[in-house]
């Protein structure tokens, strides 16, 4: 063997076995605030402020009475639609066409506003929307899960796919229903969501809350969601101990599909009245993040949901008090930020040995040499 | 009539085929790269930081010559979409982390940035370089016959492009570095142990990949739209990413597919729809209906050599068992 193969490599990656919860915590939180301090940094190229980036980024988000509501709106959305992922996702189905099924959801709901708004009463007409929301984007989650399980169809790739013919479904009908060929859908005016104590989007947050505390005890509680679980770990387990594993896909991704309805609904009627194209607005996949930061535990998810919707709604006021430009800004503000919490996800589950030159150095003293570094690379 | 029809789907094919091309060859090494629209934006992006800088450098715009209006700005696209590529390595390759979760983040922040600053950047005299330079073809003029214009009246880009496909073909089909590279991308394990360097592969292409897609962004805004930044270019991205599916991950098919692509594209233009424009909607729907009918019907074939690349979305450790 010669020299160059002898030699050691620099540094030595390990699966961790385990973490302790407080360790793991402080990379998270490590990496949020790097985070925040990058995009403070990127913020501060244009604006030529630092600090008042940490100001205004909490001012957008808590600001006024009606921002705060914003917030909660804004998170009950993302929250919402990232809970109706989560079963397909802890099924390691990987769902990304969230936005097709909620949109969908929301054209179905439209729909029944569009033909019986103001010939049946407002009560049946919610029902009715509910009930169309759940069934269009139950059959929009339905066909990529039939598909994997019978055939094996790639279901990523798949998914993505029903995302943009949804969006072209939805552009479609705006096209056939507005006779002006302006292609808005202005504001319907039936089929809204009561208010309550003044305020319309209340309802809204408290039904994402009930769905949320279902989820939670979906899947840990039912047997749903422990076979759920065992198909996601795997599949050969799952059919040694009987479970029918092309069912419960098909089931898994009906359950989602139910809550993206709710979710679509929600938008129609409790939100914004009406259904445009972009009305998910890339919810559908900043929920994937929201989902998979959270480890698929909904309550987490509170937590995550908050993050982006904090980030984001702070940097838009970012944006308009320093007057940088286009909204796109919000984008890569959230982007900058998401990207440092993902990559901290590494070192949580792995762990980085440098090569030390005293072999008889204390493992414990390598540990804590780790996490340094760790945080130091994740900087670079 | 068609034949200009024929020529302008060539022609705006160009932005789907450098996507998928190197979308292909990202997925060949194990690496589903939902981040390429926003790779696309950053490597226009990047193409139009270049062309500003070139013309800001001139002391006057009659100075321009073809190195500079057209070399110059590819180089930037190239450079600025393979930093997307290499950042989204470090993240998958390295670092390990999930793949579809880090390709819609960067797809998030690439479009961002490019939006943020392609809008503000001074685009004046763009046009100039984009009629005189990206757009000059062999023969020029209104008097072409069939074969100049089908042939040899596209930008410098529309070759590239077409070339790069075949060339990525080749090297996918007939090399030995081909044959590891698909190696990697079905067991990256096996790969390994026979010595091929899979970190090395997995970088390599992923970046390169990258880079190739940023020329289609490139290509919109500088050739196609003639250097007006434009807020289209994910929406492209997202349709090399369906064509890499429809061209079943060869390269070569992706010219045909991309040209039914842009056809279908720009079909709505010449048909007269008249009051029934939801037939244009129809036909927008057309390339993503005809991709998830390709995915179903590899998928029940179950043919080895249309299926996605085995690992494909699978981190490798090489430590794992």
């Amino acid at each position: 063997m010669n020299e160059k193969m002898k030699k050691e490599p620099l540094v030595h990656i390990i699966k961790r076995a385990d973490i302790p919860q407080w360790k793991s915590w402080v990379i998270r939180i490590g990496a949020g605030v790097i985070g925040l301090l990058l995009c403070a940094g990127f913020s501060c190229i244009f604006s030529k402020d630092f600090g008042g980036f940490f100001a205004e980024l909490f001012n957008g988000a808590f600001g006024t009475e009606r921002r705060i509501w914003m917030l909660f709106q804004n998170i009950a959305i993302l929250l919402g639609i990232a809970i109706a992922l989560t079963p397909a996702f802890k099924m390691h189905f990987w769902n990304i066409g969230a936005e097709g099924q909620t949109l969908v959801g929301c054209l179905a709901g439209a729909a029944c506003v569009f033909y019986w708004g103001g010939e049946i009463p407002e009560g049946a007409l919610l029902v009715l929307m509910l009930v169309c929301s759940m069934i269009a984007s139950v059959i929009w989650a339905v066909i990529p899960a039939i598909f994997k399980a019978l055939f094996n169809t790639n279901e990523t790739l798949f998914t993505l796919m029903m995302n943009y013919v949804a969006a072209a479904l939805v552009s479609l009908c705006i096209s056939i229903w507005v006779t002006s060929g302006s292609g808005v859908l202005g504001i319907l005016n039936f089929g809204h969501l009561p208010k309550i104590m003044n305020q319309q989007y209340f309802l809204n947050i408290i039904i994402v809350v009930l769905i949320t505390l279902f989820m939670f005890f979906y899947l840990r509680y039912s047997k749903h969601g422990y076979e759920i679980s065992v198909v996601g770990e795997s599949t050969n387990t799952a059919k040694y101990i009987g479970i029918y594993v092309k069912k419960v896909i098909i089931r898994t991704m009906i359950v989602s599909g139910l809550f993206c309805g709710i979710m679509g609904w929600i938008l129609v009627a409790g939100t914004n009245f009406t259904v445009y194209a972009d009305i998910v607005g890339g919810r559908g996949f900043t929920a994937i993040l929201v989902s998979w930061l959270a480890h698929f535990n909904p309550f987490g998810m509170i937590l995550t949901a908050f993050l982006v919707v904090f980030m984001q709604q702070g940097a838009a006021q970012v944006n308009t008090v320093y007057q940088l430009g286009p909204s796109a800004f919000e984008n890569i503000i959230v982007g900058i930020f998401l990207l440092c919490i993902i990559a901290c996800e590494f070192f949580i589950n792995y762990q980085v040995k440098f090569r030390v030159k005293n072999k008889n150095a204390t493992p414990e003293k390598k540990e804590k040499k780790t996490t340094e570094s760790a945080e130091r690379e994740e900087k670079a | 009539m068609f034949l200009t029809f024929l020529h302008n789907a060539i022609n705006f094919s160009t932005v789907f085929l450098f996507g998928s091309t190197g979308e292909t060859l990202t997925e060949k090494s194990g690496h589903l790269n939902l981040g390429i629209p926003g790779t696309m934006c950053v490597g226009a992006l990047g193409g139009v930081v270049g062309e500003y800088l070139y013309i800001k450098s001139l002391s006057d715009v009659s100075e321009m010559t073809y190195g500079g209006a057209v070399i110059v700005p590819i180089i930037f696209a190239l450079l600025f979409a393979g930093f997307m590529g290499l950042l989204y390595s470090i993240m998958t390759v390295t670092l390990r982390c999930n793949q579809n979760v880090t390709g819609l983040t960067i797809t998030t922040f690439g479009v961002g940035l490019a939006n943020f600053i392609g809008s503000s950047i001074d685009n004046s005299y763009f046009s100039v370089a984009s009629n005189k330079f990206f757009n000059k073809g062999f023969v020029s003029g209104t008097d072409l016959n069939w074969f100049e214009t089908l042939f040899l009246s596209y930008g410098t880009l529309v070759y590239l492009a077409i070339a790069l496909a075949i060339i990525a073909a080749v090297v996918l089909k007939k090399t030995r570095v081909g044959l590891s590279l698909r190696a990697v991308g079905e067991n990256p394990a096996t790969a390994d142990a026979t010595g091929i360097n899979v970190i090395a592969y997995k970088y390599a292409f992923t970046i390169i990949g990258s880079a190739i897609a940023g020329l289609g962004g490139l290509f919109y805004i500088m050739g196609y739209v003639g250097g007006s930044w434009q807020y289209a270019i994910d929406a492209f991205g997202w349709l090399a990413v369906a064509l890499v599916i429809f061209s079943v991950w060869k390269p070569d098919l992706g010219i045909i597919g991309a040209i039914v692509f842009g056809a279908l594209y720009i079909v709505p233009n010449y048909i007269n729809v008249g009051t029934k424009s939801y037939i244009k909607e129809i036909i927008n729907m057309l390339p993503f209906l005809v991709t998830i009918l390709v995915l179903i019907v590899t998928s029940l074939i179950n043919k080895r050599e249309t299926q996605p690349p085995a690992s494909l979305g699978l981190s490798y450790f090489r430590e794992e068992r």
